[in-house]
């Protein structure tokens, strides 16, 4: 299947005004200008089919908001190239907008001081969408978000996970084929983001449409993304299976092993990364998992054992503390 | 063009609705607003009286038809602010006006041109009362009804993308208080605003008359209360129409450049 998003070598430089504090660098600054340059995006290259629901991450200023914005228009690439649906985004052509749409996390782009009945009004009028298919796809999604009241209230009277609904709904009013989510769910409660998250599942479900996701909350990108691309200093350095990530990134696992009795030491047979009383959490590598595990059941006093791989929170902290360059190939 | 001219009906409505809201507002802004021209007004009556009833060939009758059509005018020429591009800038809402496939004057012209109609529902009565008050002399004629109805429109216009080219500076530096300020100090001059243009000395007159300021407020003011003749009106409202095609070229230039400048920084 030909990819729907193809991004080569796209890169996305800044020059940042420099200067110090203090009134003669003011003064200095208004004759003579520092500048430096802020590599947000360095030469990344991947390409998504349609369909997919890929998960974007990387730690604070990585890149991952500055690549969702070239893709979606809103900002012009520096080098490199990028297509998606067929067209070249920061030429922002109609037919493009109308199938695409950025979903940005606390983000206000509804009318505030009216229902956000009447703002999705207005954006059926930007994107020209029949009538009946409007009413339609509104309704269908009123239910899906169970906002069947909420949106005859002003937007201003709305909690903020209610408005992240209404903002949700307005921004797929016109169906988009691609997805662009930049922290979706960020700042809302539990019930609230795992609602959202149904959502985008469903909605990526019925229309086939492809997601391009970013989150901080790894519970967002399990459920979501069987693949995922990580970005550490702008460029690549992941772009895989999400299981895959957790065999490069963190060859161990987790042995919690309960003892009959506290206190014992079981250092020789791993990194005690836990204790808690009888409880004894073993760091060890996973070519050792089934050695160790043997040899603790053989010496030791043993009432519970659990073998886990790590964390997903566990495997992008070392990822982005590793910081290493050369993307895994798909 | 359809879709166009539905896109401009449902944000015109979005925009009553929205005013209407905030009508205390607006009519408490309203009233602040007529503060000015009254003041003009009651300037230059006494002006006029002192003189033995006229002065530049205006009577207070005529100065009171003239500031009072200008609070209508000056309405009119409320448009986005070029103070407001930074905050929109920063708060996110340009980017998310550049994600849809509507350019964003579009939404601007729509937005402040249904603002309008509620204004003019609102300004009514207070017309009613400065005319009660001041006994404007005013007989228009229905072709100065007429041209005077497109040109303050035309006028709305021109204004709006002026600003907005003003504006657009905040792509490249925020620092553009001063160059708001010495632009709003040249219209206050050129446009009839401070004062009808007629008083003003000849080379002010010629000056202006090559520059958008005076379309914006003299000559819709003038179609209706000034003696201008057929062909003058005509011409006034072919003055406007070639400002707004000027305006909204240079005015296309200026955002396709800003476009590439844009950082897309805020929220």
């Amino acid at each position: 299947m030909p990819p729907i998003i193809q991004v080569n070598q796209l890169g996305k430089t800044y020059q940042v005004p420099e200067r110090e504090a203090g009134l003669g660098a003011a003064v200095r600054s208004l004759v003579q200008r520092k500048y430096r340059e802020v590599k947000a995006v360095e030469h990344i290259s991947f390409e998504i089919v349609p369909g997919e629901v890929v998960g974007f991450l990387g730690p604070n200023g990585a890149g991952k908001t500055t690549t969702l914005k070239m893709l979606s228009g809103l900002l012009y690439p520096t080098s490199g190239s990028a297509t998606v649906l067929g067209h070249v985004p920061h030429k922002r052509e109609k037919a493009y907008l109308r199938q695409m749409t950025l979903v940005m996390g606390n983000r206000n782009q509804l009318q505030w001081d009216i229902p956000a009945l009447d703002s999705f009004e207005l954006n059926r009028a930007i994107y020209g969408l029949p009538e009946a298919e409007y009413r339609r796809t509104r309704d269908e999604f009123i239910a899906l978000m169970e906002v069947g009241e909420l949106v005859k209230k002003p937007v201003r009277n709305l909690s903020l996970g209610e408005r992240m609904k209404m903002e949700i709904i307005g921004a797929l009013l016109h169906k988009p084929q691609v997805l662009f989510l930049d922290e979706p769910t960020i700042g809302l409660d539990v019930t609230m983001q795992r609602r959202l998250r149904q959502f985008i599942a469903e909605y990526n479900r019925r229309t086939g449409a492809t997601v391009l996701l970013t989150s901080h909350y790894m519970a967002d990108v399990e459920a979501l993304c069987k693949r995922v691309i990580v970005i550490h200093h702008g460029q690549l350095l992941y772009d895989g299976d999400l299981s895959g990530l957790t065999q490069r990134f963190a060859a161990y696992k987790t042995i919690g092993v309960t003892l009959d009795e506290a206190g014992r030491d079981v250092s020789a047979y791993g990194e005690v990364v836990e204790t808690d009383g009888a409880l004894v959490k073993l760091r060890v590598p996973k070519a050792e998992t089934a050695r160790v595990t043997a040899q603790l059941l053989n010496d030791l006093p043993v009432s519970d054992l659990t073998v886990e791989d790590p964390p997903i929170d566990d495997v992008i902290e070392r990822v982005f503390a590793q910081g290493n360059a050369g993307p895994e190939a798909r | 063009m359809k879709d166009l001219l539905d896109f401009y009906w449902q944000t015109m409505k979005t925009s009553i609705i929205v005013q209407f809201q905030y009508r205390a507002a607006n009519y408490f802004y309203m009233i602040g607003m007529i503060a000015e021209p009254v003041i003009y007004l009651v300037v230059w009556s006494a002006i006029a009286n002192a003189q033995g009833g006229s002065v530049g060939g205006f009577t207070a009758g005529q100065f009171a038809a003239y500031y009072i059509v200008w609070t209508l005018v000056r309405n009119m020429n409320i448009v986005f602010t070029p103070h407001g591009w930074e905050w929109r800038i920063r708060q996110g809402q340009l980017s998310g006006m550049l994600l849809k496939p509507m350019h964003p004057l579009h939404n601007d012209v729509a937005y402040f041109a249904g603002w309008k109609v509620a204004v003019i529902i609102m300004w009514l009565p207070i017309a009613a009362i400065l005319v009660v008050a001041f006994r404007p002399e005013l007989n228009p004629t229905p072709l100065e009804i007429f041209i005077f109805f497109f040109a303050i429109w035309g006028a709305y216009l021109i204004r709006t993308m002026v600003l907005w080219m003003l504006g657009m500076i905040t792509f490249w530096t925020t620092r553009v208080s001063a160059i708001y300020e010495l632009y709003f100090a040249l219209e206050l001059l050129l446009s009839g605003r401070l004062v009808p243009m007629g008083l003003m000395p000849d080379w002010v007159q010629t000056l202006s008359s090559f520059l958008p300021f005076k379309w914006t407020f003299q000559f819709p003011i003038e179609a209706l209360v000034g003696n201008l003749t057929p062909e003058q009106l005509w011409q006034g409202l072919g003055m406007q129409a070639l400002w707004i095609a000027l305006t909204y070229a240079s005015g296309e230039l200026i955002w396709r450049a800003a476009l590439r400048q844009y950082a897309a920084v805020g929220n």
